[in-house]
């Protein structure tokens, strides 16, 4: 018996059912039926230009990442079948770890089995009921969740806004518990870039702790590729860096370094990361694999850059609403759904997949088409995705 | 001088009826996600803006008990209390 459970679903039912018979097809069950490279994939049998992964450095196709994986497989097995705590721990999970605080510069590293593990784990091992967490407005949803399995009071401040966040922390200048401030280095809708030496400043002279997200900024932004901070120079302000392996590195799986000595105890109270099974070896071993390729390879970064140029100024001259930061993730803004669903199907038949994303998960509740651009992508392939645009904005009215 | 529940009230409602899209008919009775159709998003970015007024930051699991407008202003009143 059902009775009463699923009644709470009834909105989101009418939503979906509208939106299905108004798309040709399910915009939330694409299938990739093959990858043909990094930035070729099969899709309802033809070949179609993605542009909407997070694969910026096109490394989950990595020659080197394969075999480290084939080879781990092969000695290891296929899982570690327990937790960090218990019997997940193999040499590969404190090499990866101690291989990412070299990287990353920092004391401490902790490795969780994903990205949004790392922040649920981290954010609920720091936090409590008797805390205050300070969040930017378009946090990702891993930062709203790990908030609430946190307990902590939430307190949102207005996107990239430091002079916002100051007024809040002022009003709370007399709270008793610990207050910590989060940001992201690139959100993922938007590609909007945080000015994190702003927030430093800011959580320097309220004397709070900030941790930043560089989860779409990690291998990206620096000149080493350690993010945001790295790019503005404040890393050195920042107390906790979260990350993840399944977007530039091309993997799966999260982590969380630190100088603060006292992470060490996050292990024994950090739920997300114990009570799951730890990362499996041959993850771990092409994780490995794919960070050594970054450290190398600085030119991938710079092929990304030139590429994220010529993605946003494609779409931009082409007359469509994208945001102003250079970043991989260029964002088309529309008016209303039935528009988005349109573009994206269009997109589609063309041979060019991009996310479509609505509201509430977008800003301004407008629907985005979300297309993100990788190291992988040749100039040709770029000039392609941003033709069909321009090709699909004029059929529809969008542009002159 | 901290406004009282209802001075509160009213400021909620004079901001509300600046937006063309909130019906003119309504009153600290009314429901904000049912009457005024505010989904969760727009109810946290339409506080933000009454934070900025009365110059107090209200906790997102506060939002979660509020009903009416009068429940919005007897939070912000008592955070506005309790923070002076």
């Amino acid at each position: 018996m059902t009775a009463g459970l699923f009644d709470k679903h009834q909105n989101l039912r009418t939503s979906y059912e509208a939106l299905i018979a108004a798309s040709p097809r399910n915009p939330f069950g694409v299938v990739i039926e093959r990858p043909l490279s990094a930035s070729v994939g099969i899709i309802e049998g033809r070949k179609t230009l993605l542009f909407g992964t997070n694969n910026y450095l096109g490394l989950s196709q990595s020659q080197k990442a394969r075999d480290a994986a084939i080879e781990t497989v092969s000695t290891m097995g296929v899982g570690t079948t327990g937790s960090r705590i218990a019997n997940g721990t193999y040499s590969l999970h404190t090499k990866l770890e101690e291989r990412l605080s070299q990287v990353l510069q920092r004391r401490h590293t902790m490795i969780f089995s994903t990205g949004y593990q790392a922040n649920l784990g981290t954010i609920s091992a720091l936090v409590n009921k008797d805390d205050i967490l300070f969040l930017d407005a378009d946090s990702h949803a891993s930062i709203y969740d790990g908030a609430r399995l946190s307990g902590a009071q939430v307190i949102r401040f207005r996107h990239n806004d430091p002079a916002d966040l100051d007024k809040r922390l002022a009003r709370t200048k007399n709270a008793s518990g610990a207050r910590l401030v989060i940001v992201e280095g690139i959100y993922s809708m938007t590609g909007n870039i945080a000015p994190v030496d702003k927030f430093v400043e800011v959580t320097k002279r309220h004397n709070v702790t900030l941790m930043v997200d560089e989860a779409h900024s990690f291998g990206v932004m620096g000149d080493h590729g350690r993010g945001v901070a790295e790019m503005q120079g404040c890393e050195d302000g920042v107390d906790f860096v979260v990350g993840t392996f399944s977007k530039s590195l091309g993997t799966v799986g999260g982590y969380c370094a630190t100088n603060h000595d006292e992470i060490a105890l996050m292990r024994l109270c950090s739920r997300p990361y114990m009570f799951t099974a730890s990362l499996p070896p041959e993850i771990i071993a092409s994780t490995l694999a794919a960070l050594e390729e970054i450290q190398a390879r600085p030119e991938l970064r710079e092929k990304l850059r030139e590429n994220s140029e010529r993605l946003h100024q494609g779409l931009k001259k082409s007359g469509l609403s994208t945001g102003d930061f250079v970043s991989p993730v260029v964002a088309v803004t529309l008016e209303d759904v039935p528009q988005a669903l349109t573009f994206w199907n269009a997109l589609l038949e063309a041979g060019v997949y991009v996310n479509l994303s609505l509201p509430p998960a977008t800003p301004d509740n407008r629907p985005l088409l979300r297309c993100s651009v990788m190291a992988a992508h040749s100039a040709e392939e770029i000039d392609q995705a941003v033709a069909a645009f321009t090709d699909i904005a004029k059929k529809l009215g969008l542009t002159a | 001088m901290t406004e009282s529940v209802a001075d509160i009230s009213s400021i909620i409602i004079e901001k509300l009826l600046a937006n063309p899209k909130v019906p003119r008919n309504i009153n600290g009775d009314s429901r904000i996600v049912e009457d005024l159709s505010f989904d969760s998003l727009a109810v946290m970015n339409f506080v933000m803006e009454i934070e900025d007024t009365l110059d107090v930051s209200v906790p997102l699991d506060k939002l979660a008990d509020i009903r009416t407008i009068n429940d919005l202003a007897q939070c912000l009143h008592e955070i506005k209390a309790a923070q002076a």
